[in-house]
């Protein structure tokens, strides 16, 4: 059966040293003598990287082994322009590519999708790009109740013609996606059973896991949800505010697991996170980071083979400042594609590296 | 049906509906007398660099008063419990200095009497963004307003020497901390990638350079004033454009100034804002050209651009989607609505994604086609449908008793003056529908226009939906409203 991807945007550009710290390095120390994190402030995994202790609620879901840490993902070439970057993540483009399609659309390029009314994605987000494309229906919504309140006040009328004008071409075309979309989710999120854990109310992620966690428990069909957490430019007093972010993902992600464990879910999804870059391995003057390269992104799931995967890019070997990837982000998406969805797709890739991430 | 044909000889309408927040039949009425250059001509010839509405009174305040003021507030909010022993909610000074600055900006926008100021204020914000979510020192975006307003259709090079320097923008891009030991980049980056170059034209090393151009340029603590500390400066020798020299932040942007490019990338936004969605290279060179070789004086270009041909061409009409802004502030105009209390029409702008002085992320809003997603199409339907039950005009004219007290500190409705009876013109009332009231009359900004005119006012080209201009004004109006043709201008 098909799985459902959780995709959790991290805004800004996650500081992927203090999210998976390389403790025992001697360079990281180097690095960031103030903004490093303290050896006792993490939550060691091997006898070189731990996480960052505010990320604890995820331990269970390590030590359940579901709960995988891919490392030093990146590609080459990077772009530290954050729109340019998120797109390139967005659309599984290289760096010196433009792509207008999702990473996800395009994954089912080929797969002959249904046409007809219905929704593939849903985005709680303000950020569509990755499962935007002719094949699939996606649609963007805060808020489940008004959502379907609203679709039903705006009728849809299938004769009128936009005499070839973009702009109302794409404002006639939402509107039909509004009303075959609510058709078909009206029933199911109505008769969705809340969330057997309550997710915390700080900021809006938790309210962006409580309509995810309905939306996958009611059975809605889609093949991917997206979420985010913004905040993560820490250019300027980096420690407090990456802490709490960092603490608001693990309580969310945690609560997640929990409640798909509790509805019976937990094998049919896959939760991923991404973020434009990683941060300049030495810390700033400001006490934050700039916009670097590669780093780690988490995936969690019930049929994810959980540990470290590829590997840590050295402090050693830095160009121009910034870590080497030493994972190419679309060998991530590939992967996804294949074990989640049963596509074989490369994203423009030569030759593709599955990763071990998924059981098999 | 109305016939649309006809309406291809009238340009007023579409100048308007570009150059202002919308129009209502008088003021098309206006611009339709006059010939298509006069108008342009009048859109641009006088302007006066301040705003209307009274600025708040805190806009004198420096960032350690406010940093005391929000200690105390902060302080206050936990030692207070309300009767259910539950802490008191105590407005922050920074949160209610927000509130009242996006206020203030709406307010400007249905006052004002050179709504194209405000608009160009508007796309100076979206160029050089900066955000309160991380200024969070309220006066200074104030201030950055102000300077937005003065170079609305000022100077260009001007403008962007005062942004280098502008508090707000040395807050929002880090430029405060940059100093010549360890340069934060983050300014440099976006000058160049979103204030003049633009992606493709730099290298990472001049963004390096140029970085090290800026430091020294912080704020004073106290008062929030821009300050140069030379001993921060880097004053060594730096390689920016392929140009070397000990480059100062003046000489980093003269040179990008000397940069073909950065004319360009403005005639690029203008257009995309101003004519249409699609790039037309040919005419971008020749307003960049126009921009370039005037010393970057920007009415001269705003002129151009409103008389080329691509503007003028009838096929331009409702081609541009509105903005959220446009959306709010141009139904609220045209309706000639009163809205004392601006906070609940800054809410939805939010909730249609565009909240003034918090634009997402750097690069501003992405505007377009992005503004119309499944999410904010139907939140544009239900403000339409709010403000249409919100429109009748009350059967007792002029009778202001059925207006809701004002529960709100900045409520202001307007107090008869002294000595004068309260006679006002009939205005709109809240609860009572436009759709289903018969007898309804509109406010004094439609009132009047037959049923053609109504729907041509509002609508850009021929609706999609059914109106029908048999029925009584006020359902028309609302009929037009809630065509998806609505949210074109």
């Amino acid at each position: 059966m098909a799985r459902i991807l959780l995709l959790v945007e991290l805004k800004g550009g996650n500081d992927g040293l203090n999210t998976v710290v390389p403790y025992a390095d001697a360079h990281y120390r180097q690095l960031r003598p103030a903004l490093g994190v303290a050896r006792e402030r993490v939550l060691q995994l091997d006898e070189r990287v731990g996480l960052h202790e505010k990320l604890e609620p995820l331990m269970e879901s390590w030590k359940a082994r579901d709960f995988a840490i891919v490392q030093g993902v990146g590609y080459p070439g990077p772009n530290r322009s954050h729109f340019r970057s998120i797109e390139i993540w967005d659309t599984a483009s290289s760096s010196t590519q433009t792509l207008s399609e999702g990473w996800v659309a395009r994954a089912f390029e080929h797969a002959g999708r249904p046409k007809g009314p219905g929704v593939d994605s849903i985005v709680i987000d303000t950020n569509s790009l990755p499962v935007m494309g002719p094949d699939l229906r996606t649609i963007v919504m805060q808020d489940a109740e008004n959502f379907l309140r609203q679709a039903q006040a705006m009728k849809d009328n299938p004769l009128v013609s936009d005499g070839g004008n973009p702009a109302l071409r794409h404002l006639l075309a939402v509107r039909r996606e509004v009303n075959a979309a609510a058709a078909g989710l009206r029933d199911k999120l109505r008769a969705a059973p809340a969330p057997a854990q309550e997710y915390a109310q700080e900021g809006p992620l938790g309210r962006e896991l409580d309509l995810a966690t309905r939306i996958i428990t009611a059975q809605v069909p889609v093949v991917a949800v997206k979420i985010a957490l913004g905040g993560f430019d820490t250019h300027a007093n980096q420690a407090p505010t990456h802490e709490r972010l960092l603490g608001l993902l693990a309580n969310g992600l945690a609560t997640f697991r929990r409640n798909m464990v509790a509805a019976g879910r937990w094998d049919d999804v896959l939760v991923l996170t991404y973020s434009e870059f990683g941060r300049r391995a030495k810390q700033n003057a400001s006490g934050g980071t700039d916009h670097g390269t590669a780093a780690p992104h988490f995936v969690m799931g019930g049929k994810v083979t959980g540990g470290l995967h590829g590997s840590y890019p050295s402090l050693a070997d830095l160009q121009d400042g910034d870590l080497r990837h030493s994972v190419d982000f679309r060998d991530v998406y590939s992967t996804i594609a294949r074990g989640c969805w049963g596509q074989p797709v490369s994203f423009g890739q030569r030759q593709v590296q599955t990763l071990g991430f998924i059981a098999a | 049906m109305v016939s649309w044909a006809e309406r291809r000889s009238c340009p007023a309408r579409h100048l308007l509906s570009r150059a202002t927040f919308g129009a209502t039949p008088a003021e098309i009425g206006a611009v339709e007398a006059m010939d298509y250059t006069a108008a342009v001509d009048r859109l641009l010839a006088h302007w006066h660099p301040q705003a209307l509405t009274a600025a708040p009174a805190w806009i004198g305040e420096g960032p350690a008063e406010l940093r005391r003021l929000q200690q105390a507030a902060q302080a206050e909010a936990k030692e207070k419990k309300g009767v259910d022993g539950k802490p008191l909610k105590i407005t922050r000074p920074v949160q209610e200095q927000a509130r009242e600055l996006r206020n203030w900006w709406v307010e400007e926008m249905l006052v004002t009497d050179q709504p194209l100021v405000e608009r160009m204020t508007l796309f100076w914000h979206n160029h050089f963004t900066s955000s309160l979510a991380k200024v969070r020192y309220v006066p200074a975006l104030y201030r950055q307003n102000e300077l937005f307003r003065r170079e609305a259709f000022g100077n260009f090079a001007r403008l962007l020497k005062a942004v280098a320097r502008d508090p707000a923008m040395l807050i929002y891009l880090d430029g405060v901390g940059s100093v010549a030991r360890q340069p934060n980049e983050n300014f440099a980056r976006e000058l160049l990638e979103l204030f003049t170059l633009g992606e493709g034209h730099y290298s990472e090393a001049d963004i390096k350079n140029a970085a090290r151009a800026f430091t020294g340029w912080s704020i004073e603590r106290e008062t929030g004033a821009f300050v140069d500390h030379p001993q921060q400066h880097d004053g060594g020798e730096k390689t920016f454009l392929g140009q070397s020299g000990s480059f100062t932040g003046d000489d980093i942007v003269a040179i990008l100034l000397r940069h073909p490019r950065t004319a360009e990338l403005v005639c690029e936004k203008l257009w995309r804002e101003f004519v249409s969605l699609a790039p037309d290279r040919a005419e971008i060179k020749r307003l960049a050209a126009i921009l370039r070789t005037g010393g970057y004086e920007m009415k001269p270009v705003l002129r151009a651009m409103f008389l080329s041909p691509a503007f003028r061409d009838p096929a331009s009409r409702g081609t541009l989607i509105k903005s959220p802004v446009d959306l709010v502030v141009g139904s609220v105009h045209l309706l000639g609505l009163p809205v004392p209390e601006k906070t609940q029409l800054v809410r939805m702008m939010q909730g249609l994604g565009q909240l003034p002085f918090d634009p997402p992320n750097v690069k501003g809003w992405t505007g377009g086609e992005s503004w119309i997603t499944t999410y904010t199409l139907l939140l544009r339907q239900q403000f339409l449908r709010r403000m249409i039950e919100a429109t009748t005009v009350s059967s007792m004219d002029g009778n202001m008793t059925s207006l809701r007290p004002d529960r709100r500190a900045d409520r202001k409705a307007p107090a008869p003056a002294e000595g004068m009876p309260a006679m006002e013109p009939p205005r709109p009332v809240e609860g009572r529908s436009l759709r289903n009231a018969s007898e309804a009359k509109l406010g004094p900004t439609l009132a009047g226009a037959d049923p053609v005119a109504l729907v041509r006012t509002l609508l850009p080209r021929q609706p999609i939906d059914q109106v029908e201009t048999g029925k009584a004004p006020g359902a028309i109006v609302a009929a037009a409203m809630l065509d998806p043709v609505y949210q074109l201008k």
